[in-house]
């Protein structure tokens, strides 16, 4: 098993370790996950899954909580607007 | 579209944390056909994610090994959100969906952090205490990072000592207990050998770290995320520039699909019995779910439910004796911990109650309910489902959380589509494969 | 003699009542509203909260048309919280006999000055990219709009008080008539009028009341903004709210203003508890899916159930209430409380006031509905 994971964060790529979660890959690449329904910026508060502020789209899908979703090579992760 | 999965159970536990590990374990070694279900990757619940170098750990291992050769069937992944019927339960994973069918089911669904609203709160990196922890067990970069840990409780100890033995740079420890409260803790910490040394290996790995009582924060500073944390140290405002906030302001018990499953809540707690068996017969409860009271004291409820569910009551008395001093260990956190009623003048009228639809305090505290305010600011109608709300105005505000629906946990609308399945005899009624089809966009 | 102590007791704070409470108030009377609960607890927290005109009957288009209008005109005073949305419908035709019926609404609403737009296969699938191909069309209706109930009916209750109406939360009627409502700790209120406005529990207070319980499911997604652009509705729909005796759906989504989507809808007889019936559900979701595939994978954050006030002709009670000079009824809207609550507070307040209202009101009168009595208006 590879020790390094490469996803794409609204295009960039950021390699992270093996599983790592979405949401840490958003953190590196200096993102915040979302933005609320007022437009603030929004990032991870619980870390385990209940908040859903951590919510991002990945691989095309909307509101994946990004704590709860491990990296996976080639993973395509967009910050909700 | 995503198949159905159907399996039967003896013994099916909710939740894989100590207490859920502990009573699969104990009823698959009775002999009972055991399943486990879980939201994350893996067993551990948030106490033990998958740490490193502390003793605890070599507990999670133990009872991780005794599960896997008891032959528990784990469904991680997993998150229940109904009931279909009495003795089934629907989870969802990712993509599937669990029919679950048990003769005894054992709610050990854990508990949850407290977050208190203050200015600022909702800025990025402003985070749970367990939540940054979880955050960089996940692997989140901590190495030279400012961090500043606000509360109250053991945890936040635990929480910096973690965080500094991954490098982080810990500025300081806010505790909004009293030194008295916290001198008197101390001394109540005699009677328990094991805590005793707990708190000086912690006292260690501390070291250097300023820590304050009496302290709380005022707020969290910060354009687009975190930049400083202004918080109240001897009566005055003192600005600590910083990378992360962790909060810990205890944590509340998971009971909403104990409440879904016609479970007699009490004070707040599911109400159990000493075997662990609530109002509802074949449904036990073990862990933070009955009382707030640690990994002691849920691995003893968890044995308990397990062992009696699996019908070796005898041996589930045995540990009454153990139960009883963990159950008096967590009264004593509970009692000097309490949260002091200064924490519910932080916000302003601006500030954020609920984050998924952005209602504010000023908006939120001229309603008498919470039902009120929920339909007329629709604050709690969120994904969180008022997880997060919830105990923040319960506490603000007193007021008293609704009932329950389902689903108890945000599903996939195929999965409340499918449970129709099971009743073919109208006619009209089209079959639950043929309506719907793949997504279009 | 004492005077009593208000012009009119509007019993229910839902949106009917508070809608009464605004024109009365506005028509200088001296009201009070009561109700056991809080603002908009009822049917009015539960419903989608469309505004739409409906052509099942003469009456019930002259009522929903005369009081959408009402809503169109009161749009720009509405505070946003409302979340007034004139996002207009689209009836939806499956197929090639549904469009029959398209173009059939289509001449009705062009006759009665109620602008159209009849939409092919294309031309719909441009609107709505997500609904499933191979729908034949249908017919938009532009004018319709939607809104968030509980606070519509509040800030209609807010202006009725500005105009010194009173309202009285947390206090339970248990009987009305001979010119007072007693309450349930034994106290009364006196007033010329008694409005019962109480939706399904209007029986409890008028007793005869021919009403019944029609219980809805709804569910809501979380935010996918851009998804649904109108109201959609199936034509269907009509069919499912047609029959009196058995339990149906219709799909029936609607776009909220964060890009949430309301998916609906159900309709049972003689389910008196609201528990969410998870069979009923999966019909309901089930049939949204056949119309749009992509809701399926959507996060559904929350599931509700409400009743409707449902009368046997399917046409609201508006008027005075034979069985008592002093008790008046508005009652009975069935799925359409939000859409004629304006209207409804219009004509009845013609009634009481003995002015002549802009649409026939004959079809509401309650004494329709007692053979051989004859209508007791206002003194």
């Amino acid at each position: 098993m590879p020790s390094q994971v490469t996803v794409k964060v609204n295009g960039t790529p950021v390699t992270v370790n093996a599983g790592a979660t979405v949401a840490i890959a958003i953190a590196i690449a200096g993102q915040a996950c979302r933005a609320s329904v007022t437009g603030e910026p929004r990032g991870p508060l619980c870390g385990m899954g209940i908040c859903f502020e951590c919510r991002a789209v990945v691989n095309g899908e909307r509101h994946c909580r990004s704590c709860q979703t491990l990296c996976e090579p080639g993973m395509e992760v967009e910050t909700e607007k | 579209m995503s198949e159905g999965c159907q399996q039967r159970f003896d013994v099916l536990v909710i939740g894989g944390g100590p207490a859920g590990m502990a009573a699969a374990a104990c009823a698959a070694e009775s002999g009972a056909h055991v399943g486990i279900v879980d939201d994350n990757a893996t067993l551990g619940g948030q106490i033990w994610r998958g740490r490193s170098q502390h003793e605890t750990t070599e507990e999670a291992a133990r009872w991780h090994t005794r599960l896997q050769a008891a032959g528990v069937t784990q469904l991680c992944g997993a998150r229940v959100f109904h009931q279909l019927e009495a003795g089934v339960l629907l989870a969802e994973g990712a993509n599937n969906l669990y029919e679950l069918s048990f003769t005894n089911l054992v709610l050990a669904t854990g508990a949850r952090e407290r977050f208190l609203p203050f200015p600022g709160w909702t800025l990025p990196n402003v985070m749970g205490a367990g939540g940054l922890q979880a955050m960089v067990n996940g692997g989140l970069p901590i190495g030279d990072k400012r961090v500043v840990v606000v509360g109250t409780g053991p945890l936040l100890l635990a929480v910096a000592g973690y965080l500094r033995n991954c490098g982080a740079e810990i500025l300081v420890i806010c505790e909004q207990a009293s030194w008295s409260r916290l001198v008197r803790f101390g001394g109540a910490l005699v009677g328990w050998p094991a805590k005793v040394a707990q708190a000086l290996q912690l006292k260690k790995d501390l070291a250097g770290i300023p820590f304050v009582a009496n302290s709380w924060p005022l707020a969290a500073c910060g354009r687009e995320t975190l930049e400083s944390v202004t918080i109240s140290r001897k009566g005055k405002r003192e600005n600590i520039p910083c990378d992360y906030l962790a909060c810990g302001f205890h944590v509340v018990p998971n009971i909403e699909l104990p409440l879904l499953l016609g479970c007699r809540i009490s004070r707040g707690y599911v109400q159990v019995d000493e075997l662990q068996r609530t109002t509802v017969k074949g449904l036990f409860c073990a862990g933070e779910p009955t009382s707030i009271g640690g990994v002691d004291l849920a691995l003893v409820e968890g044995q308990v439910a397990g062992l009696v569910a699996a019908g070796r009551e005898e041996e589930a008395r045995k540990l009454f004796r153990d139960r009883g001093k963990a159950q008096r260990f967590a009264r004593i956190l509970n009692q000097t911990f309490r949260l002091r009623p200064e924490l519910r003048s932080l916000s302003s009228a601006e500030t954020i109650v609920c984050r998924c639809e952005d209602v504010t305090y000023s908006r939120l505290h001229r309603h008498t309910s919470w039902r009120a305010a929920k339909l007329h600011t629709r604050c709690g109608m969120g994904p969180c489902q008022g997880r997060v709300c919830g105990p923040a105005t319960q506490f603000l505000f007193q007021w008293n959380p609704d009932s329950v629906r389902p689903p108890v946990y945000p599903a996939r609308v195929e999965s409340l589509a499918l449970t129709a399945r099971r009743e073919p005899e109208t006619a009209q009624w089209k079959e639950a494969s043929d309506g719907l089809e793949g997504p279009s966009t | 003699m004492s005077r009593a102590a208000y012009d009119a007791i509007i019993v229910g704070a839902g949106i009917v009542g508070a809608a009464c409470a605004d024109e009365f108030a506005r028509r200088g009377m001296r009201v009070v509203v009561v109700d056991r609960e809080i603002v908009g607890s009822g049917a009015t927290a539960a419903g989608m909260g469309h505004i739409v005109v409906m052509d099942d009957s003469e009456a019930q288009f002259a009522l929903t048309r005369y009081s959408q209008q009402l809503w169109q005109a009161l749009k720009r005073e509405l505070p946003d919280d409302v979340e007034y949305e004139q996002c207009g419908t689209i009836w939806v035709a499956a197929d090639e006999e549904e469009m029959v019926e398209v173009r059939r609404k289509r001449e009705y609403y062009a006759a009665r000055g109620v602008p159209t737009e009849v939409l092919d296969s294309q031309g719909l699938k441009q609107l709505e990219p997500n609904l499933r191909s191979g729908v034949a069309g249908g017919l938009r209706v532009p004018e319709d709009a939607v809104l968030y109930p509980p606070c519509a009916a509040r800030f209609l209750i807010e202006r009725a008080e500005k105009r010194g109406a009173e309202l009285r939360l947390g206090a339970s009627i248990v009987e009305i008539g001979e010119g007072r409502a007693r309450l349930s700790d034994g106290s009364e209120i006196t007033a010329g009028i008694i409005v019962n406005a109480a939706g399904t529990w209007a029986p409890e207070i008028t007793s005869g009341l021919e009403i019944k319980k029609r219980k809805g499911h709804l569910l809501i997604t979380d935010r996918y903004p851009g998804f649904l652009r109108h109201q959609l509705v199936e034509l269907g729909y009509l069919k499912s709210a047609h029959s009196v005796s058995s339990d149906s759906v219709a799909f029936n989504v609607q776009p909220r203003r964060t890009g949430q989507i309301l998916i609906g809808s159900s309709r049972q007889y003689g389910a008196e508890h609201k528990d969410v019936d998870h069979n009923m559900l999966a019909r309901m979701l089930q049939r949204a899916a056949e119309y749009m595939p992509a809701l399926g994978r959507m996060s559904a954050v929350r599931v509700w159930t409400g009743f409707r006030a449902a009368t046997p002709d399917k046409l609201p009670l508006i008027g005075p209430w034979p069985g008592d000079r002093s008790v008046f009824l508005a009652t009975g809207h069935e799925g359409l409380g939000i859409t004629t609550s304006l209207g409804t507070a219009r004509i009845l307040a013609d009634q009481i006031s003995g002015s002549k209202s802009e649409i026939p009101i004959e079809p509401y009168l309650p004494s329709r509905t007692m053979k051989g009595i004859r209508p007791c208006l206002a003194r």
